[in-house]
C-alpha cells in the first residue's frame, strides 16, 4: 500500500465500486476476446502443426498444450481466489468477494481438465489411467477444495456471510498449493519433475516451448473473460435492490 | 491501516501460518508413506518391505533387458546409479519402456532377491525435444542448436 504508485491505488479504488466495474468490464470485454482468440489460434497452430513431434512420445506429447496450461491455471486461480478472499475479509470489499467466488468454478473446470487430460496421456505413456502418487493426489484434493468452496457458498443464503466462510476455507486450502508444486521434488512420484518452471533453462526445445507459453497466456486471458462474465452476473444479483442496477435496467429496457 | 483491519490481517496471517505448520508436521510424519516407490539402494539395504507388495523405481540399465525363454517374460536390471536390482515381469510393457528409461514396478521380492513385478509403469522424464536434436545430443561434437535459454 505504501510503495504502490498513487495512480494504481486510485485505479483499484475506482474498480472496487460496483457500477464503475460493471461499465468498465463491458468496454474491456471485446478487447479480451480478440486477444484470447489471437493467442489461442497462434498457440494451437504452433503446438499442433508447427511444433515437431517429441523424440520419445511422438505426437502424444501435444496434450501438453492443454494439460500444462490448465494445471498452471488451476494453481494460479486458486491463489487469486485466496488473495481476493483475504482482501474481502480484511477490507470488506464487496467486489473482492465477487472475484473470489466467480473464480471458483473457472478454477474447478481447469483442475478437472488437467486431471482428465493427464489421465488420457497417462494410459499410453505410463501404462495406467491413475496412480495415487503425491502430485496426482494433491491435484485431486485441489479439485475437492474448489468443489467444497462452490458448495459452501451455495449452502449459505446470506451472501456476505457465505463469502466470509468461503474466504476462510480458501485461505486454509492455500497450503495445498506449494504441496502440489513441489510434490514432484519432495517425494518420489510417477509424475515427472518440472520442465519449464525450474532454476536452470527449461528442458523443452524452444520450438515446443513457444506455443506452450502462448497457450498459457491464452488460458490466462480466458480466465479473465470467464471471471468477468461470472462476476457481472453475481454483481447484478447482489446489487439488484440498489439504485444503479435499477437505473441500468430501465435504460436497457429490461423492465 | 485502521486497527480493526490490522487485527483481521494479523488473524488471517496466523490462521494461514497455523494451517501450514500443521500440514508440514503431518507431511513430515507421513513422509515415507508419501513416497510412491523405493529406489534400488533401499531394496538392497533391506529397507523395503519383505513379503509384501511395494513399488520399485529406477532406470533400466542399458543392455540389461533380456527375454530368457523367448516368451512374454522380461528380465532387466534397475538402478539408481548406486545399487541395482533384477526385475522379472510377464506381460505387456508400456510404450515408453526402453533401456535407459525410468520405470516404476509394482511387485515383491522373492527369496533370491529378484523383484517379481506384477505391473510395470513407465516414468516419463521432463525432457521434450525434436528427434533431430536428440540425434545431435548423442554426438557431442555437434552441440544442440536452438536450445531454449
Amino acid at each position: 500500500m505504501f510503495l504502490v504508485p498513487d495512480l494504481v491505488v486510485r485505479f483499484f479504488h475506482r474498480m472496487a465500486s460496483p457500477p464503475h466495474f460493471y461499465a468498465f468490464s463491458e468496454r474491456l470485454m471485446p478487447w479480451l476476446v480478440v486477444i484470447f482468440m489471437l493467442l489461442a489460434v497462434t498457440g494451437l497452430y504452433g503446438g499442433l502443426y508447427l511444433a515437431p513431434p517429441d523424440y520419445q512420445q511422438g505426437d502424444s506429447y501435444r496434450i501438453i498444450y492443454i494439460h500444462v496450461p490448465s494445471a498452471w491455471m488451476s494453481l494460479f486461480i486458486y491463489v487469486v481466489m485466496a488473495i481476493a478472499g483475504a482482501i474481502g475479509l480484511i477490507w470488506r470489499i464487496k467486489l473482492a468477494e465477487i472475484v473470489m467466488i466467480s473464480s471458483a468454478s473457472v478454477g474447478a473446470s481447469f483442475t478437472f481438465i488437467a486431471l482428465v487430460t493427464g489421465s488420457l496421456w497417462g494410459k499410453p505413456m505410463w501404462g495406467t489411467w491413475w496412480v495415487w502418487d503425491a502430485r496426482l493426489t494433491s491435484e485431486l484434493i485441489l479439485l475437492f477444495l474448489y468443489l467444497g468452496i462452490i458448495g459452501l457458498y451455495g449452502a449459505i443464503d446470506d451472501k456476505r456471510t457465505a463469502s466470509k466462510a468461503v474466504a476462510i476455507l480458501a485461505l486454509v486450502g492455500v497450503v495445498n498449493i506449494p504441496i502440489i508444486h513441489y510434490s514432484v521434488e519432495w517425494w518420489n512420484t510417477l509424475h515427472q519433475g518440472p520442465t519449464v518452471a525450474k532454476m536452470d533453462k527449461p528442458s523443452i526445445h524452444v520450438s515446443m516451448l513457444t506455443p506452450l507459453l502462448l497457450m498459457a497466456l491464452a488460458f490466462k486471458v480466458y480466465y479473465a473473460i470467464a471471471l468477468i462474465l461470472q462476476a457481472r452476473v453475481e454483481l447484478l444479483q447482489r446489487e439488484r435492490n440498489s439504485q444503479w442496477v435499477k437505473t441500468k435496467a430501465v435504460e436497457e429496457g429490461g423492465l | 491501516m485502521k486497527p480493526a483491519r490490522k487485527q483481521r490481517l494479523i488473524l488471517i496471517g496466523l490462521m494461514v501460518l497455523g494451517a501450514s505448520l500443521a500440514t508440514a508436521f503431518a507431511l513430515k510424519s507421513f513422509n515415507d508413506n508419501l513416497m510412491y516407490f523405493f529406489p534400488p539402494t533401499d531394496v538392497v539395504e533391506g529397507k523395503a518391505p519383505k513379503d509384501a507388495l511395494f513399488r520399485l523405481g529406477g532406470m533400466v540399465i542399458k543392455g540389461s533387458v533380456e527375454r530368457p525363454d523367448k516368451g512374454m517374460m522380461v528380465r532387466f536390471k534397475l538402478t539408481d546409479f548406486n545399487k541395482e536390482v533384477t526385475v522379472e515381469y510377464t506381460g505387456i510393457l508400456p510404450d515408453l519402456f526402453r533401456e535407459g528409461q525410468g520405470i516404476v514396478a509394482h511387485g515383491r521380492l522373492n527369496a533370491q532377491g529378484v523383484f517379481i513385478a506384477e505391473e510395470v509403469l513407465a516414468k516419463h522424464d521432463e525432457n521434450y525435444m525434436p528427434p533431430e536434436i536428440k540425434a545431435t545430443l548423442k554426438n557431442p561434437a555437434n552441440p544442440p542448436a536452438g536450445q531454449a535459454q
